[in-house]
């Protein structure tokens, strides 16, 4: 796909983030795409192009009133949205659509509406991994950490550093649900959940949603807020199940998709301004820099411990908060893209400065998926 | 009000020859008859070469402890926390998650890389479920 053809010219998350009892969640999709199509000074109509994950593409349609061309109802985890991105560009530049709306939506913590996950017992899932006591993500997602930490030498305090610098990102954001500074011990005193990982490094659970439109770049010029340019994209997947994982020392789908989107995007690691990694669990973060080839997996423990990634170091990642601090509703994706698009039109509430290409990478399932996405504000 | 069970596998048509493996006290892999790659979770075809060629044999049994979580919140139905959900690599060479017995479910006692033979734990009549022990010797 060619750099820089299509942007983002409308961008919002639901006007509440958090614990929001009163809405449901096909409601909440709903909210935010009207936030977002009032931010691109649009009308409902303009759309022609929809995609969505979890709720189908008919029921978000059907229930906005919208009359689209093209879906897309991919659903792999929570970077889904990211795989979005990706598909809606191709979309336009191949002619199929002119206007894509991208929805997410969680009622994540109050379940208004929402199905519960279940596992079918004749799955290979059911078959070969529920037996053996897996019950959601927090006994799933660190499954490979105490590998990765023995082949790479990465500490307990290093990974408790995570959560740490996060929290001082979430400190500049109003909208983060924990904002409170932590240290490492706070970090390593807090509640065990699943060996290696404590409660302050895992994710929150709360509900919310937020929605993209997307247009071609020639188009994106004569729109309310300044264009964010879609300048490369990767995706892939590997395994719903995190035992059969390739190698617990890297995700075989982060090292597809982030390289595929630095080549599209035809950039270097030092071009890189601004990150998000999405961060379900404190790990993710150090595979993310590893996978994506920023530095070796052996560094990411120190470079993050060592304050590299926190508010005014030379890596600013994870920017709002991320998953640990500012919201996660179960699928993350769509609020690391949002942020991306803060920082890349110079309004993010801890912004950036002169931040010029933002890199947004996600993670779908337990290391099932990967989206990511490389955005400018400079054509 | 009955205690919640644990989950239970229900088997398919393509992984039968497993749990009547595991029922009979037997650890069932597949490999491939044309390029000999041995692969877990079970399917009637090579996933290296497509090969449609492929042989149920009994696996030795033995393995190392590849990775691990000891999970304490929230409990799976049927478990007591907290107890370790361990990922063992195969002398075979597929890994498969299991539990671990006669060890204590701690950070200590589990040792990355430890040996492990596998055993068999009977949920009902028809289902028995592969875990691991430490080897002995």
């Amino acid at each position: 796909m060619r750099s820089n053809q299509v942007a983002v010219v409308g961008a919002a998350e639901t006007t509440e983030l958090g614990v929001i009892p009163n809405v449901s969640q096909l409601q909440l999709h709903a909210d935010a795409a009207l936030n977002a199509i009032a931010d691109a000074g649009l009308k409902l109509s303009d759309i022609d192009g929809f995609a969505t994950a979890v709720e189908t593409p008919q029921q978000v349609c059907h229930y906005l009133g919208i009359r689209p061309t093209w879906v897309d109802g991919t659903s792999v985890g929570g970077c889904s949205f990211m795989l979005h991105v990706r598909h809606a560009a191709a979309a336009i530049e191949a002619g199929l659509c002119k206007t894509v709306l991208i929805t997410h939506a969680e009622s994540g913590k109050s379940m208004i509406g929402k199905a519960p996950r279940s596992i079918p017992a004749d799955s290979l899932q059911g078959q070969f991994e529920a037996p053996f006591g897996v019950y959601g993500p927090p006994s799933m997602f660190p499954i490979p950490v105490l590998r990765f930490m023995k082949t790479y030498g990465i500490t307990h305090e290093q990974l408790a550093s995570v959560a740490v610098v996060q929290r001082e990102w979430a400190a500049k954001n109003p909208r983060a649900m924990m904002k409170d500074p932590i240290t490492v011990a706070d970090v390593l005193n807090s509640r065990m959940i699943a060996y290696p990982f404590r409660l302050l490094q895992c994710c929150l659970v709360t509900d919310g949603g937020g929605a993209l439109i997307l247009t071609s770049a020639d188009r994106a010029k004569d729109f309310p807020r300044k264009p964010v340019y879609i300048m490369g994209t990767g995706e892939s997947v590997e395994t719903p199940m995190v035992s059969q994982m390739e190698t617990f020392n890297s995700s075989r789908a982060f090292k597809t998709a982030g390289p595929l989107a630095f080549k599209e995007a035809g950039i270097a690691h030092k071009d890189v301004d601004h990150l998000m990694i999405y961060d379900a669990f404190a790990h993710l973060p150090l595979f993310g820099l590893g996978d994506l080839g920023f530095m070796p997996h052996e560094e990411t423990g120190k470079f993050i411990a060592d304050g590299n990634t926190r508010p005014g170091a030379k890596l600013p990642l994870n920017t709002n908060g991320g998953g640990l601090s500012y919201m996660h509703s179960g699928m993350y994706g769509m609020y690391a893209l949002q942020e991306s698009v803060r920082q890349m039109r110079g309004i993010a509430p801890a912004q950036v400065p002169n931040a010029k290409i933002s890199v947004c990478h996600g993670v779908g399932g337990m290391f099932a998926a990967s989206g990511t996405i490389v955005f400018t504000n400079e054509r | 009000m009955a205690e919640p069970q644990r989950a239970r596998p229900k088997p398919t048509p393509e992984t039968q020859h497993f749990w009547d493996g595991t029922k009979a006290g037997e650890l069932r892999l597949q490999r491939c008859d044309a390029c000999a790659h041995v692969f877990f979770p079970p399917r009637p075809f090579c996933p290296s070469c497509a090969s449609r060629k492929v042989s149920v044999f009994k696996a030795s049994g033995k393995g190392f402890l590849y990775s691990y979580v000891i999970n304490h919140r929230p409990a799976a139905p049927g478990f007591t926390p907290p107890y370790a959900i361990a990922v063992v690599e195969l002398a075979e060479g597929p890994r498969m998650m299991s539990n671990m017995i006669d060890c204590p479910q701690t950070p200590e006692a589990l040792e990355l890389d430890m040996k492990l033979e596998v055993a068999f734990e009977a949920l009902d009549d028809k289902i028995t479920l592969p875990v691991f022990r430490p080897a002995k010797g």
